[in-house]
């Protein structure tokens, strides 16, 4: 078990560079720089090839391309991400604000999705063809043809048009005022969540139908075991591998990934900075988000692993 | 009989009269709360683009003299920190009398010496310190500093528009002492001498200001505090005017979120609208044949309805006056009836499109004759504006093919190298002045900006001298030479159809006045509540 966890973890150093090269060399293949980005606001009748010259040096990116990836590979090895080209303040800085609402948002839906998806999947496989299953089936087939911002938009506009409320607007953090905190937070997190769930019940219906028919369920049931023991102890466990790995990639896309969402809730999050910083071709920032997001992949990757290890001891490194 | 009816009509008017004259008196207190779509990079006016920095930084600040806030042109020159100025016989010396015990929100007294270093940081910043607008003040020869209550700005030639560049939002005035220790304080810090102090920002989130007790102004500003919250999607933004959770958003909605928020609200909307000073105009490659040929630029022109676009775009997009070089209803703008004149504002659209065949066959463009439309990639209004374009020169036998490039591309990909043969281009001003808005067009070797890539010496003289003028009559007849040359005669740009900027707000927030530029009147010190 050490030596596969130990394996798996050195596994991830590689893929973090090869991520690092691609991810400066894709923007820079991007036509467009932040000088234009700001420069060219109003149409930039003013604006001289002098200015803009100036403006690239400053930023660096009259440098050659090895000098500047080179410099930017020596800050991540001491974990020193730079200052975002846009505001020129220090990334940890622009994304530690961000992070905590992302991270918070990302924790509740993914919540609502195991508490509905896990009961919901195991009652449809327990109960199949029969009403609840279809039931089940329904409400989760819904879920995944719903988007996510559309399902926001609806909130939104339903509290407002039927009740004359509105979720907060601006964030507070939980320790500030968890009342004010949760009024913002728990509706994009019951939107997404839906949604996050529908993959989940499905997959968690699957996975336990397949395994009530192996022979060991069989087996326990024909010794008279109690039905809630095989399930608990026999089936669900068995049938978590699949349902773990959607739950886990699905919460790593949260972390950075619900732009609209984001958008619609006015939600100061990761995914709205990440869309920013591609936009505005904030170089350092956006490189920073995606060494986060592919690294926040590679970790609940790996946590997933070790998972599969410990749910299933068949499952070693070769 | 007759005076006692009148005498009547006159006590009954009164009546009338008096709880609106009370309701307009300005009242003190409260908070506005509005929703600004874009955050700043940096809190420098000097340095930044944006909308964003104005929205929730002017009130901050005060500028030397600024636009008068009740003026719905937003082009006359008003006090600010200078109480009053004088310009010259020559026009080349204008001397500012600044407001004595203006505070800075530190305490220290604001005087020449502030405003001169923020001039000196504006026109000549030191290597490494970025100043945007920079290019239109090279006329400035000196700024001096006689005595702590005098500026004075001495150009190298007269200049007409002087006075509105001096009323510049963007010209904050920072304290002199600091920009010695430090020409880049500003960018991560506040500090002005504006009706409201810097209480926080939180990024991404909100800035919120409070009522400076000590503002120069005495009795105002009126209201305690605002709050702007960053707000990128419009849904959002009009959901929060909707639930009264905010009361105005400063840059502007389109027709449809207005008629949401009227028939949502009612009576506790109002709607000021205005032409808004942006223009999408058409940049024809003068590098590229038969575009060179100016009887096709013109038929390019003459194919478009502008009236009937006018009509059925302003339903759904921020579009809507058919203008000139200059927005309309200000001081330099042509009147209707003279702009019906000029290529493709005439009211016969029959008439005119049979010209532009004609010019077309003249000039050897076959019908059917093929040519590529490049697009900047940003919706409203660059895609309905295009779709338009591309149906009226269809109807003169021209077939376009719209091909959409990516925003942060489009100046460095399309038009700065001149690959394209007809492209879309924009300007937004901060203000309408001639020298600002023209200065686009002089020929491309004097400014890089102009895309259509023209050299003419003709419209380079008429624009040094109408900015030279100091007579405004002959500056409107110099305005609109230069108007006639740019998009009839020579038909070197063209204009499509003047932004439309819509605001509705609460009915409740007072004292605003909408104007052609979404970067004036942001000051809020004259803005109140009514509750």
């Amino acid at each position: 078990m050490w030596k596969y966890v130990v394996k798996r973890f050195l596994l991830m150093f590689p893929t973090l560079i090869g991520v690092a090269m691609l991810a400066f060399l894709l923007l820079r293949i991007v036509p467009g720089d932040i000088v234009e980005a700001r420069l060219m606001g109003s149409g930039g009748a003013f604006v001289t090839a002098q200015m803009i010259a100036e403006e690239r040096a400053q930023y660096g990116l009259d440098q050659p391309l090895w000098r500047q990836f080179a410099g930017w590979m020596w800050g991540l090895a001491r974990l020193d991400f730079g200052r975002s080209m846009w505001t020129g303040a220090p990334i940890g800085e622009e994304i530690k604000l961000r992070f905590a609402l992302s991270l918070q948002v990302a924790v509740m839906a993914s919540v609502v999705a195991t508490v509905l998806a896990i009961p919901l999947g195991v009652l449809a496989a327990l109960k199949q063809d029969t009403w609840i299953d279809y039931a089940v089936r329904i409400f989760s087939i819904a879920g995944l043809a719903t988007p996510s911002f559309w399902l926001g938009i609806v909130i939104i506009l339903g509290f407002l048009i039927i009740f004359r409320w509105l979720p907060p607007m601006v964030y507070t953090p939980f320790w500030v005022d968890p009342w004010q905190n949760l009024a913002q937070l728990i509706w994009p997190a019951l939107a997404v969540g839906y949604r996050y769930s529908a993959v989940a019940t499905r997959m968690t219906r699957s996975a336990m139908l397949d395994v009530l028919r192996e022979d060991y369920i069989r087996t326990a049931r024909a010794k008279g075991l109690w039905m809630k023991l095989i399930l608990v102890r026999h089936a669900l466990k068995n049938a978590m591998l699949p349902v773990v790995t959607v739950i886990g990639i699905e919460f790593a896309f949260l972390l950075g990934g619900l732009v609209v969402t984001e958008q619609v809730f006015n939600l100061n999050g990761l995914g709205m900075l990440f869309v920013e910083s591609v936009a505005r071709r904030d170089y350092t920032l956006t490189q920073a988000l995606v060494m986060l997001t592919a690294s926040a992949f590679i970790v609940v990757n790996f946590l997933m692993d070790v998972m599969y290890a410990w749910l299933d001891p068949r499952i070693r490194y070769r | 009989m007759r005076s006692v009816m009148a005498l009547v009509s006159l006590l009954l008017a009164a009546v009338l009269a008096a709880p609106v004259a009370a309701q307009d008196k300005p009242r003190s207190g409260g908070e506005l709360v509005f929703p600004v779509p874009s955050e700043p990079p940096s809190y420098d006016g000097h340095r930044e683009e944006t909308f964003g920095l104005i929205h929730p930084f002017a009130p901050f600040y005060n500028t030397l003299i600024r636009v008068d806030p009740n003026d719905p042109s937003g082009t006359k020159p008003a006090p600010s920190l200078a109480e009053s100025w004088t310009v010259s016989g020559d026009g080349r010396t204008y001397t500012f009398k600044l407001h004595r015990g203006v505070k800075f929100h530190d305490g220290s007294e604001m005087t020449s010496k502030d405003v001169k270093a923020s001039y000196d940081k504006i026109i000549n910043p030191p290597p490494g310190v970025a100043s945007d607008r920079k290019g239109q003040y090279q006329n400035v020869e000196a700024v001096e500093a006689p005595d702590p209550y005098t500026i004075r700005f001495r150009l190298k030639f007269p200049q007409g528009s002087f006075l509105l560049s001096v009323a510049s939002p963007w010209n904050f005035i920072y304290k002199a002492d600091i920009l010695a220790k430090d020409m880049h304080w500003y960018e991560k810090n506040v500090m002005g001498t504006g009706p409201f102090t810097f209480v926080e920002h939180v990024k991404g989130s909100h800035v919120v200001g409070k009522k400076n007790p000590n503002y120069w102004d005495k009795g105002k500003p009126y209201l305690d505090g605002f709050r702007a919250l960053f707000v990128r999607d419009s849904a959002a933004q009009v959901s929060l005017i909707r639930g009264e959770r905010a009361h105005i958003q400063f840059r502007g909605f389109s027709p449809k979120e207005r008629d949401t928020l009227k028939s949502a609200l009612g009576d506790k909307i109002r709607v000021q609208e205005s032409p808004w000073d942006c223009i999408l105009m058409i940049a024809i490659n003068h590098d590229k044949k038969p575009f060179d040929d100016k009887r096709v630029r013109r038929a390019l022109s003459l194919a478009l309805d502008r009236y009937a676009g006018s009509k059925a775009l302003s339903q759904i997009a921020i579009v809507k006056e058919v203008a000139g070089v200059q927005v309309p209803g200000t001081p330099y703008a042509t009147p209707p009836d003279e702009l019906a004149k000029l290529a493709g504002y005439g009211k016969d659209i029959g008439a005119a499109r049979a010209e532009a065949k004609k010019l077309l066959r003249e000039a050897g463009v076959p019908d059917g004759f093929a040519f590529t439309f490049r697009n900047r990639g940003v919706p409203m209004p660059y895609e309905p504006l295009a779709i338009w374009l591309i149906d009226q020169w269809r109807q003169v036998g021209l077939n376009v093919k719209h091909e959409v490039v990516e925003s942060a591309a489009y100046y460095d990909q399309v038009l700065r190298p001149g690959n394209f043969e007809v492209a879309m281009d924009f300007q937004c001003g901060y203000i309408v002045e001639p020298d600002l808005d023209l200065y686009k067009f002089v020929s491309t070797d004097k400014n890089p900006s102009n895309y259509s890539r023209y050299t003419d010496r003709v419209l380079d003289d008429l624009y040094t001298k109408q900015g030279r003028t100091q007579d405004p009559e002959e500056r409107k007849r110099l305005v609109r030479t230069f108007e006639k040359r740019l998009l009839d005669e020579e038909a070197h740009y063209l204009m499509t159809l003047q932004w439309h900027r819509i605001i509705p707000h609460l009915a409740k927030v007072k004292g605003w006045q909408i104007t052609p530029s979404h970067y004036l009147n942001n000051t809020l010190d004259v803005v109140w509540l009514t509750e």
